[in-house]
């Protein structure tokens, strides 16, 4: 199998601030998504010559990016939950190259709030049947699904709710650290511990500063070949791997599976590591935006991407090892966390901000050195899970 | 001779304290606490758990299933099949309503015994389950309570013989209930009493004792309906009975149970009954059905499997607000989260197996027990990729430990807040669910449960029933 290292590069991004847009709709997103892409990458609208759009609950088709008014060009909407938008990312990359084009925009959107209700519908959810099958499934929410993993994770590394609960305030506490730097954050507020620690609970042992933001949002990236890439910019970035892993629903089914790691997301980033040529990742990767929909997950994500040793993701929490200062910043941009969870566009913010670290043009947020970025998504949750890991450079190579 | 093969009960554990009800309403009420069913419990569900009770593992099969009910969630649409599906009979049963009496409960008895002395059924589960409601700070809302009873009867490893019974039917309108009506409606009191329940039991008792030429000291167990304890103690007075004898109506336990009454009290006379005593079992509405029957050597291989006496003790408080909103007594504020959508009525068909009776499979290449997250056939083993070979693998009798857990405020419940998990079955298998009957401080991992079939939701007027785990009490 071939790699697809160096063959594909982002050549200009876009994403708009998220949070709660009241006023403005899906269309609206996307202009400004796309349209900050299109200037950051120096191009007009009719030079894009194939699309991908992708969201879970904003949009049916293609018909979707209509408000953009491209002009008869190849368009598809995709959607694999909460990695939909790195996979309309990965589809233009695969479409470049194959050669079907050479200029693809990939853009993903999600407008929660029109729903005018907390939280979010949908295939978190098993009982509403989204798959249109008998609905028999349990009413849980998406919070208890992952409050699952910490129930477990505090039994199994001995930790008491209370220490277990302050670890993972740790996580909610640098990610908004992190998005107070940032202004297109949906929250632009510190968190205390305390705070953190105190909040009511949602699904015990997570309270509410445990899990993401409900925002809409929208980002957009513009891809081409990769010898094309100054063409367009002197500091394009290079994707380096692109891997999405989807199971069985193994561990919703199987005794073996233990709810303290996630099999997509760890098989996800080994292949992706593997087309990388990235031998230790600790070490190797300058800034990391992972999927912290739940504090417990973030902590998770650490072991399961071979950040911090299994079952010791607490000594690098007590380190600082995943600050802006330490050795493996995560969710610099504040994450989904203090960011914001637009489902179909969190992929691509998540890019966002990697490319943003990549040109150094990340602001007080920025990261020092940096040479490989990485985002991850997770679609569903622990035992049915979509995987998803895209690892990104400054540099050829 | 045909009689009764087997006994079962379901008390569901809330109670409500009768006094609290009256200090709500500024007055003052009897003392005592009755029954009251869960906001995921309804006269199905209680009928499948007091059926399930009543079913032991090897033994015979039965070939009918009847309930009898004055509370089906349905107006239309048999609910005997509902509960035969979860209990998982084979589909040549002949399954059958009994309803709109009081008396159905022991209506149903005798229409089984009929069809078991015919020769037409080997064996029949009778099954009597009642969710009534009297209206709110009405005499009928202290008077009724929920729960359920069921029988098996059959010919052969009886543990009671039928000798001998006494029907006489009245069209006397003392309580009624119009599809129009949410609550009991009643005729004065003492009209009842000196004109409806009094004569007819006189009539049907007597007439039945006078047939098989017995006296009230022949008795050692005496089980009658009544519709309270002061007409329970006018007509053991009338009649001569012993006190001692008369099984305890449990009025201030449980509640009257409507068409589940008297087989729930001939399950506690029969927990302790002894080879070779008679008794006299009598149901009332509407007429009554006089039985006497002779209890066996077979009722030794009952002692204690019913489990009456901590259905009764093991109870968990409800307040009168809550009891009112699970009773759809009183409107409460909409959820503001996403509403369900209606599941699709093909696919429910379709997946009926691993619904009603919670049916997995077992591939046949690995022997890894499975049961697919949401209730989708498995056509290809989750494990080792084999297709299409598989045994099909019942999990609804199958206990299993706790493996993690949520305390979960998003979850639609009218109990909040919800607790769900990951339930591992003993022998294999594993199922994301609800849970529910729990004490939330004796919740951990690791903790046993067993599986119970509930309400989840109802939506076009259509209940759909699942599955869920509760702790082995």
């Amino acid at each position: 199998m071939e790699s697809i290292k160096d063959k594909v590069a982002i050549v200009g991004m876009g994403c708009t601030k998220f949070g709660e847009r009241w006023d403005k709709g899906v269309e609206d997103l996307l202009v400004e998504a796309a349209y900050e892409a299109f200037e950051d990458a120096g191009i007009e609208p009719k030079q894009i010559q194939a699309a991908w759009i992708g969201t879970v609950f904003s949009g049916f088709s293609a018909i979707t990016l209509s408000p953009l008014g491209l002009q008869y060009i190849p368009m598809t909407r995709v959607e694999n939950m909460c990695a939909t938008g790195t996979e309309a990312l990965r589809a233009a990359a695969y479409a470049i190259i194959s050669g079907a084009c050479d200029v693809a925009l990939a853009i993903g959107v999600e407008k929660l709030k029109d729903a005018g209700t907390t939280g979010v519908k949908g295939p978190a959810i098993v009982g509403d049947n989204p798959d249109g099958t008998s609905g028999i499934g349990p009413g849980y929410s998406a919070p208890a699904s992952f409050a699952y993993m910490a129930t477990r994770y505090f039994n199994d590394y001995k930790l008491k709710p209370e220490e277990g609960k302050k670890l993972l305030a740790e996580i909610a506490v640098k990610n908004h650290h992190n998005g107070s730097l940032n202004p297109k954050a949906h929250f632009n507020n510190e968190l205390s511990i305390e705070k953190v620690v105190n909040a009511p609970i949602v699904a015990w042992p997570l309270g509410l500063y445990d899990c993401c933001g409900v925002s809409d949002g929208a980002a957009a990236a513009i891809v081409t070949r990769a010898d094309l890439a100054k063409n367009f910019r002197a500091d394009p970035i290079y994707v380096k791997a692109l891997n999405i892993c989807v199971g069985a629903r193994q561990g919703a089914i199987r005794q073996d599976y233990d709810f303290v790691h996630i099999e997509e997301n760890v098989l996800a980033s080994r292949k992706a590591y593997e087309e990388a040529g990235i031998k230790n990742a600790r070490k190797e990767i300058s800034v990391a935006e992972v999927h912290d929909c739940f504090t417990i997950h973030e902590m998770i994500v650490y072991e399961d991407l071979g950040f911090s040793p299994r079952g010791r993701a607490r000594e690098d929490i007590e380190a600082g090892t995943f600050k802006l200062d330490g050795e493996v910043p995560v969710n610099t941009d504040g994450g989904l966390k203090c960011f914001g969870h637009p489902l179909g566009a969190s992929g691509l913010r998540m890019m966002y901000e990697v490319y943003k670290q990549l040109q150094e043009k990340a602001g007080p947020r920025q990261v020092k050195n940096p040479r490989l970025g990485l985002t991850h998504n997770l679609g569903g949750n622990a035992g049915t899970g979509i995987g998803s890991v895209c690892i990104v450079g400054n540099e050829k190579g | 001779m045909a009689g009764i093969t087997s006994i079962g009960a379901y008390i569901p554990r809330y109670r409500l304290n009768l006094e609290e009800i009256a200090e709500f309403w500024g007055g003052k009420g009897s003392q005592g606490e009755k029954a009251v069913a869960g906001y995921d419990e309804d006269s199905i569900t209680m009928a499948v758990a007091a059926a399930r009770n009543c079913m032991s593992p090897g033994k015979e099969p039965v070939d009918g299933l009847y309930l009898a009910t004055t509370t089906a969630p349905y107006r239309e649409k048999q609910c005997a099949a509902i509960v035969a599906g979860a209990v998982d009979l084979k589909s040549n049963s002949l399954t059958s309503d009994f309803t709109n009496s009081l008396r159905a409960g022991s209506i149903a008895v005798k229409s089984a015994l009929c069809a078991v002395e015919s020769g037409a059924a080997k064996n029949i589960l009778v099954v009597a389950s009642d969710c009534r409601q009297g209206a709110p700070k009405g005499r009928l809302e202290q008077l009724l309570g929920d729960g359920a009873a069921a029988v098996t009867v059959g010919s052969e490893n009886t543990i009671a013989d039928i000798e001998d019974s006494y029907t006489i039917f009245s069209d006397f309108t003392d309580l009624w209930r119009t599809a129009e009506d949410a609550f009991v409606q009643s005729a004065e009191g003492r009209f009842i009493d000196a004109q409806g329940y009094m004569p007819t039991m006189q009539e049907a008792i007597s007439g039945l004792m006078q047939q098989c030429s017995a006296t009230a000291g022949d008795f050692a167990k005496i089980v009658f309906h009544a519709s309270d304890l002061r007409e329970h103690m006018s007509l053991t007075k009338k009649l001569g009975f012993e006190k001692g004898r008369v099984q305890d109506p449990l009025f201030a336990r449980i509640g009257n149970t409507g068409a589940a009454a008297s087989l729930i009290m001939l399950a506690a006379a029969l927990e302790d009954a002894q080879p070779g005593d008679r008794i006299l079992f009598a149901g009332y509405g509407d007429g009554c059905d006089a039985f006497v029957f002779r209890v066996t050597d077979g009722i030794s291989g009952m002692r204690g499997r019913i489990g009456f006496k901590d259905m009764l003790a093991k109870t968990t408080p409800v307040d009168y607000g809550k009891y009112l909103l699970w009773r759809d007594c009183i409107s409460v504020e909409a959820s503001s989260l996403p509403q369900r959508t209606e599941p699709s009525l093909v696919s429910r068909w379709r997946e009926r197996r691993s619904i009603s009776a919670l049916y997995g499979v077992r591939c046949l290449d690995c022997g890894t027990p499975q049961f697919h997250p949401i209730g989708q056939a498995i056509r290809v083993c989750a494990t080792c990729q084999s297709k299409d070979n598989f045994e099909d693998y019942k999990f609804s009798d199958r206990k299993g430990k706790l493996f993690s857990y949520a305390i979960d405020q998003l979850q639609p419940t009218l109990n909040p807040p919800g607790l769900n998990g990951v339930v591992d079955f003993d022998g294999g298998g594993r199922l994301i669910c609800e849970l529910t009957d729990y004490d939330l401080d004796a919740v951990a991992i690791g903790m046993p449960v067993e599986m119970t079939f509930r309400k989840m939701y109802q939506g076009r007027g259509i209940v759909n029933y699942f599955w869920k785990a509760k702790p082995v009490v």
